[in-house]
């Protein structure tokens, strides 16, 4: 009887993207880049709400020039809308990873200690899975809140009218510290974030390593100030209609 | 001096653990953390007791066997220094110290506070051969090597192998343990030809034991030597371009 020699198993491979994708340093990369969309986003995003500050019709100009973004080359909202499927994609990109990673850690780490004292770790970066999950709620309520309005939470919201939206949504006190209070988790996550994302992407050089720190720090402060002044300058009636 | 040692014990890998108190008596504080544990072990053994099992080689902090928990920092609360070279005058009398094990997926638990590191050993061997000539010693300096990358090589090679950064770690991560490994090799043109290779082996090796790295920096101020995060950075660039690079273009298998 003769036997065979069993053909080596061919090991199948992943679509080389899913296979780095699937490596734990592939992932964090990929969280970075999205991460890099999503602080892109939330800066341009304060930015643009500091029309507020502004005459009262040049909120809704810009809210219409979002809209109307790329005409008359592009149809309008396609720009809009291509964007917001851009951003989409790379949040549940961001969420999956951070979650999926955060399940792995968990199972390398399945006891932890009597004692343990940390002396680099900071709150916000161990704390970042709970910070992105009060962002992520935050997102979901904030659309709900101001782009769908949905009658149980905005009954006096009216398509179009950005500005009065925004002023008649902030107005409840509850409402304007729920709106603050996000933004400070938001700000702890991108305190850490905007930091850990030049390590996750190998971007090291001892003469800018400093100002990778100095730079998260300073875009904290900037999104943070920003956001925050909002939420209080309508709630105290310093922005009214 | 007198201490209570707050000691975790552990009958074997599968055994359930527990902590259990012991008094350490007319210690010298001249004495290293190891041989105030040598002296409670004595006391354990005259008294018929298992003795504390814990590991520990070379004592003079270069061979990276001794790894403890210690009041909740690995190597205890002197920072870059190993278990060994931790001396006893750094604690007040009548101290409660409490000493645990690494804990790690990755490095299951032998007995009481040893702790089985092999796992680092296949990270190493995954990391394969470098193409130099063997032979008779080479000429000095006949292959130039920067001295800048000469130094961050030195930085990385000074990495035993302790352990202490995956003990650190919340996640339970071998990511600076991996990087020095990798670096020291990757920094010099002899580890060139095999560099991106390497580093995507040993990473790939290194997560299926450990978990996966958050930038919280604590292991490397729990490391022993020193050795810097940016190691982390760039193995994390290396295991990227090891991953989309054309590898047939530098003369290397696909």
């Amino acid at each position: 009887m003769t036997t065979t020699a069993e053909a080596p198993a061919k090991k199948r491979s992943l679509p080389w993207f899913l296979e780095f994708y699937n490596s734990n340093v592939g992932r964090k990369w990929v969280m970075a880049i999205s991460g890099i969309v999503g602080l892109g986003f939330v800066f341009f995003h304060m930015f643009g709400n500091l029309h507020l500050y502004e005459e009262p019709a040049r909120f809704d100009e810009y809210a219409e020039g979002l809209r109307d973004f790329g005409e008359p080359i592009f149809s309008r909202t396609l720009i809009l809308w291509i964007a917001r499927f851009g951003l989409l994609a790379a949040f549940a990109v961001h969420v999956h990873a951070g979650f999926t990673l955060w399940w792995k850690n968990r199972k390398a780490k399945p006891v932890g200690y009597e004692r343990q004292q940390f002396v680099e770790a900071t709150f916000a970066s161990r704390y970042m899975l709970i910070t992105g999950v009060i962002v992520l709620a935050f997102i979901v309520y904030h659309l709900a809140h101001l782009t769908w309005g949905l009658e149980f939470l905005n009954p006096s919201f009216t398509r179009g009218e950005a500005r009065e939206n925004l002023i008649e949504g902030l107005e409840s006190p509850i409402t304007a510290g729920w709106y603050v209070v996000a933004n400070l988790a938001l700000g702890l996550h991108i305190l850490h974030g905007a930091w850990s994302l030049f390590q996750s992407l190998g971007v090291t050089h001892p003469r800018f390593n400093r100002w990778r720190r100095n730079f998260a720090v300073g875009l904290t402060a900037v999104i943070v100030a920003g956001n925050v002044s909002f939420p209080i300058a309508i709630s105290t009636g310093l922005v009214g209609s | 001096m007198n201490l209570t040692l707050k000691v975790w014990r552990q009958d074997g890998p599968a055994a359930a653990g527990r902590f259990v108190m012991y008094d350490a008596t007319d210690i010298s504080p001249d004495m290293s953390f190891l041989e105030m544990l040598d002296a409670v072990n004595e006391q354990l053994i005259s008294e018929g007791q298992l003795p504390i099992e814990f590991d520990h080689d070379c004592r003079e902090g270069i061979c990276g066997t001794c790894s403890l928990m210690i009041d909740g920092i690995p190597h205890g609360p002197q920072l870059s220094t190993a278990t060994c070279q931790l001396h006893m005058r750094k604690f007040a009398d009548g101290d409660t110290i409490t000493i645990e094990p690494w804990r790690a997926a990755g490095f299951p638990i032998v007995r009481d506070l040893v702790v089985d590191r092999s796992a680092f050993d296949r990270i190493i061997e995954a990391g394969g051969f470098i193409s130099v000539a063997t032979g008779s010693a080479p000429d000095a300096n006949l292959m130039p090597v920067p001295q800048a990358a000469a130094e961050a090589a030195m930085d990385a090679a000074a990495c035993i192998g302790c352990g202490a950064c995956v003990a650190a770690c919340p996640n339970g991560a071998a990511q600076l343990f991996t990087a020095a490994k990798v670096s020291h090799l990757n920094l010099l043109p002899q580890g060139q030809p095999e560099r991106l290779m390497r580093t995507v082996n040993m990473v790939d090796t290194m997560e299926e034991y450990f978990g996966s790295c958050t930038n919280i920096g604590e292991c490397t101020t729990a490391c022993p030597k020193d050795i810097s995060l940016d190691f982390i950075a760039l193995m994390n660039r290396d295991y990227v371009r090891g991953k989309v690079k054309q590898r047939r273009l530098t003369g290397q298998r696909a």
